[in-house]
């Protein structure tokens, strides 16, 4: 597995590893209980790590392969 | 007749103008009516897509569990990240795959890997079975919205009925198309909706989000966390990785896919989405603003706190607004649901079974079938019953039985036989059956596991059950004089 693709399993492993180190209520992280400020944070991590994925996966260089192998 | 029912009927008249105008200038034929003619762009797919996470699982479920459940309710954000990550590498060979040989349908795609006509009939039956109950549960959730946004003027069952009769209607006229239409107008209206509802609410009564939570943590000490035994963390990440896992085993998830250009806007897709299931926040926002505003709510009745606190706060002409973004969230998934479930029913099993049926005649029966499932949903509708999020666990334990089956077809060198993947589908699915009709539990099957693994999400027993099943079957039935064929055969 290329290294950019292995980020992916960062936001994993946060989604694995929150509800049990971080199943809290306090401190409120940007106003909200610590746990599901842990699971929002880690949608964005997804997002981020995933365009970085995309962004640098030869897959997506060159046209586009289109419908009509 | 007031301002609410106004605005929720003028919704449903432009969804059913808007869905049945899709189909002006298009040769409707199968290919067209099921996916679009492989032809929508990034957009749109991503419409498709998101509009599986804006249905009234969330919409009334989301709202509804928050209120209900607190902490556990978090899960939905969970399997947003994994599924999207999935997505990444699942979807695209499966695009390519089904593109080469003009598939139309998930069952095509598992019959064409394991050359076998009679594991598409299966996966065509489960399809079927698993899209019932998410039907009943948009149709009920559509029920729920009429009548409480139009102030009991209009009963459940009337707007179900009313509901029903107009999803039907687009879907036997233009198909996908009209799914596509409608999921443009759902989702700029449903976002509008969720995120005033869910910024207002909590600022309203409590001063803002912080004091919010405060507040109820003084009020109900421990209830924004997860329960140490229950609903707790193991029960949340079994739940997370079934429900990743079944996400993209929805046929009309499949269909959605398939309609794709290209395999790169599905890949764009796996970091757009992430921030689209972000707005799932904003409606826990509302169930938790309702939680020491609308006290009370038990069992079925938690999928009405976004209502009921509407309906606090709101003069009639908002909460019509609200019932409008509503009911588009039980009726563009519908009509995708509904597609998916006529075109197995009609390509996959019809036509298997009348095998010399024209492509012409396979699209007609499956116009037909849309009312016969409509209808059928509607029936288990009426009978009344379980929460949305029960609903829904339940259909995804069905749909997540395939995907042991899906990756090994993806694999370089399938080492399962098609006897396996017909066995442990079936093993799979008779165990959820057993598990879901009689409410048995971890803790019910196996007393003496330790009590953190008491947690877990009944639908693994399932799921192991059917891996189980696939490596032995695969390995009493392969022929390794002949595997070199059946293996190039399986790959295609």
């Amino acid at each position: 597995m290329s290294w950019f693709r292995s980020l992916a399993l960062l936001p994993v492993a946060s989604v694995l590893l929150g509800p049990f180190v971080g199943n809290r209520v306090a401190p409120l992280v940007l106003g909200m209980p610590f746990l599901l400020a842990w699971m929002s944070l880690t949608l964005v991590l997804t997002s981020v790590v995933m365009a970085i994925v995309y962004r640098l996966d030869p897959a997506n260089a060159g046209p586009e392969h289109a419908v009509g192998e | 007749m007031n301002i609410s029912i106004v605005l929720i009927f003028f919704t449903i008249a432009l969804v059913l103008w808007l869905g049945l105008r899709a189909q002006r200038g298009k040769d409707m034929n199968l290919e067209q009516w099921t996916v679009g003619g492989r032809g929508f762009g990034t957009a749109i797919v991503f419409l498709l897509m998101a509009g599986e996470i804006y249905t009234t699982f969330v919409f009334l479920g989301g709202s509804g569990y928050a209120y209900g459940h607190g902490g556990p309710a978090y899960y939905m954000l969970g399997y947003g990240s994994l599924c999207f990550i999935l997505s990444y590498w699942l979807l695209p060979p499966i695009w390519r795959y089904a593109q080469q040989r003009k598939l139309v349908s998930q069952p095509d795609f598992f019959a064409a890997k394991y050359d076998s006509p009679a594991l598409g009939i299966l996966v065509a039956v489960v399809g079927a079975v698993a899209l019932i109950p998410y039907l009943v549960l948009q149709l009920r959730g559509l029920g729920i919205i009429v009548s409480v946004a139009s102030y009991s003027v209009i009963s459940s069952t009337q707007g179900t009925v009313i509901g029903a009769l107009v999803i039907t209607a687009y879907v036997m006229v233009s198909g996908i198309h009209g799914s596509a239409w409608t999921s443009v107008l759902k989702d700029i209206l449903v976002m509008g909706v969720a995120i005033f509802l869910g910024l207002y609410l909590p600022f309203h009564y409590y001063g803002g989000i912080g004091h919010m939570f405060e507040a109820i943590e003084q009020a109900k000490p421990g209830f924004l966390a997860l329960p140490a035994k229950g609903e707790s963390a193991v029960w949340m990440v079994s739940t997370i990785l079934l429900s990743t896992l079944g996400f993209y085993m929805w046929p009309h998830m499949f269909m959605a896919s398939f309609s794709a250009k290209g395999e790169r806007g599905l890949r764009k897709n796996a970091f757009v989405l992430p921030i689209y299931q972000l707005m799932l926040l904003f409606i826990f926002f509302v169930g938790f603003a309702a939680v020491l505003q609308v006290p009370g709510l038990k069992g079925a009745d938690i999928d009405l706190a976004l209502f009921k606190i509407s309906m606090a706060t709101f003069d009639p002409w908002v909460v019509g607004l609200i019932g409008a973004a509503g009911v588009l969230t039980a009726i563009v998934p519908g009509s995708m649901i509904l597609m998916a479930a006529a075109t197995l029913v009609a390509n996959n099993i019809y036509g298997p079974l009348r095998a010399r049926s024209s492509q012409i005649r396979i699209i007609s029966v499956a116009r037909l079938m849309a009312p016969a499932v409509m209808g059928v949903a509607l029936w288990f509708t009426l009978q009344g019953g379980q929460t949305i999020v029960a609903l829904l666990l339940m259909a995804y334990s069905l749909v997540t039985q395939l995907f042991p089956v899906l990756l090994a077809s993806l694999l370089r060198v399938n080492p399962v036989t098609k006897v396996a993947a017909f066995a442990s589908i079936l093993v799979g699915e008779a165990a959820v059956a057993v598990l879901s009709l009689n409410k048995l539990s971890v803790a019910t099957l196996f007393p003496f596991l330790p009590d953190a693994l008491k947690d877990l999400n009944v639908g693994m027993v399932a799921l192991t059950l059917n891996v189980l099943t696939l490596i032995v079957v695969s390995a009493l039935t392969r022929a390794p004089r002949h595997a070199g064929p059946r293996l190039q055969q399986q790959q295609g």
